[in-house]
């Protein structure tokens, strides 16, 4: 029967960060009209919320896919220590090359998260506003997708 | 194909002690949730059942038998119970996330008398959840 099943664990983190949409290779007139008020030369932030997804076998000693204390210091150390009350273009190098919008951002957080030892990564989301959000998988989404 | 959600809320109580461990590596793995007095969450569970809406009613599947479903194998098990002493399907087994939303899976599943079971959510807080549904399962809009 749980062979039939397919378990994953899903965890919830938030941050906030700055940032600011804009390319280098395009001309001061196209990053505006590209990126609109995203574009202000100051930035601008949000709170964001990250959601992790992990499939794997229920160990039965523990009746857990991952221990969520493992799981949660890995995310703190790769993603929020570097992410939280920072500024993605200035403070993850990632985003000196690349402009830091939400769908890049997942990316690099997949990218980030991907290694941990005891489950599977299936799946990120990153909720920018309430309104907005994206999601992440390395291999089709959609086949990872229940 | 159409996916139907339908939400619940259950109150209970739980710990986690595996009798197989040593007291120390009980407190180490499980942490707080070792407590032998327990503790205690508002679970939120969504069910997700799949199907082709009957062209007579527009239906998947009477939303009232499901919420009578629910209210019968979810709601009267579990619901202001403590899962380690009060559920018979949770006996020998922590009864973390995982294994509460797999517990939740096989009652329910049998019990669908229209439309299939596609995903059982079983929100622990909201930032904790589990998804259970079927290995390979071919994804909505995709059959």
């Amino acid at each position: 029967m749980s062979n039939a099943l397919k378990v994953e664990l899903g965890r919830r983190y938030r941050f906030s960060a700055s940032h600011r949409l804009h390319s280098p290779h395009l001309s001061e007139e196209e990053n505006c009209r590209v990126f609109g008020k995203c574009n202000n030369p100051y930035g601008h932030g949000h709170n964001y919320v990250l959601e992790v997804s992990m499939s794997g076998d229920v160990d039965p000693a523990t009746g857990m896919i991952a221990n969520l204390a493992d799981l949660d210091a890995f995310v703190e150390r790769q993603v929020l220590e570097e992410f939280d009350h920072k500024s993605l273009n200035e403070d993850v190098p990632a985003f000196r090359e690349k402009v830091p919008t939400t769908e890049n951002l997942c990316m690099e957080i997949f990218q980030r998260l991907k290694a941990f030892p005891r489950a599977k990564l299936e799946r990120i989301r990153v909720q920018e506003t309430g309104n907005n959000s994206f999601e992440y998988a390395e291999e089709n989404l959609e086949g990872n997708r229940p | 194909m159409v996916l139907l959600t339908r939400k619940i809320e259950f109150a209970a109580s739980h710990l986690y002690h595996n009798p197989n461990l040593s007291a120390e590596e009980n407190r180490r793995i499980f942490g707080k949730c070792n407590n032998p007095h327990g503790h205690g969450h508002n679970y939120t569970l969504e069910v997700t059942v799949e199907g082709e809406p009957d062209p007579v009613t527009g239906m998947v599947l009477d939303l009232k038998e499901l919420k009578e479903i629910l209210e019968r194998e979810v709601m009267q098990r579990m619901d202001h119970r403590h899962l380690n002493y009060e559920v018979a399907e949770l006996a020998g087994q922590i009864p973390t996330c995982e294994n509460i939303a797999r517990v939740i899976w096989q009652l329910l599943e049998p019990k669908m008398t229209q439309g299939r079971l596609h995903r059982v959510r079983l929100y622990e807080s909201p930032d904790l959840f589990v998804d259970c549904y079927r290995n390979g399962a071919v994804p909505a809009g995709k059959s």
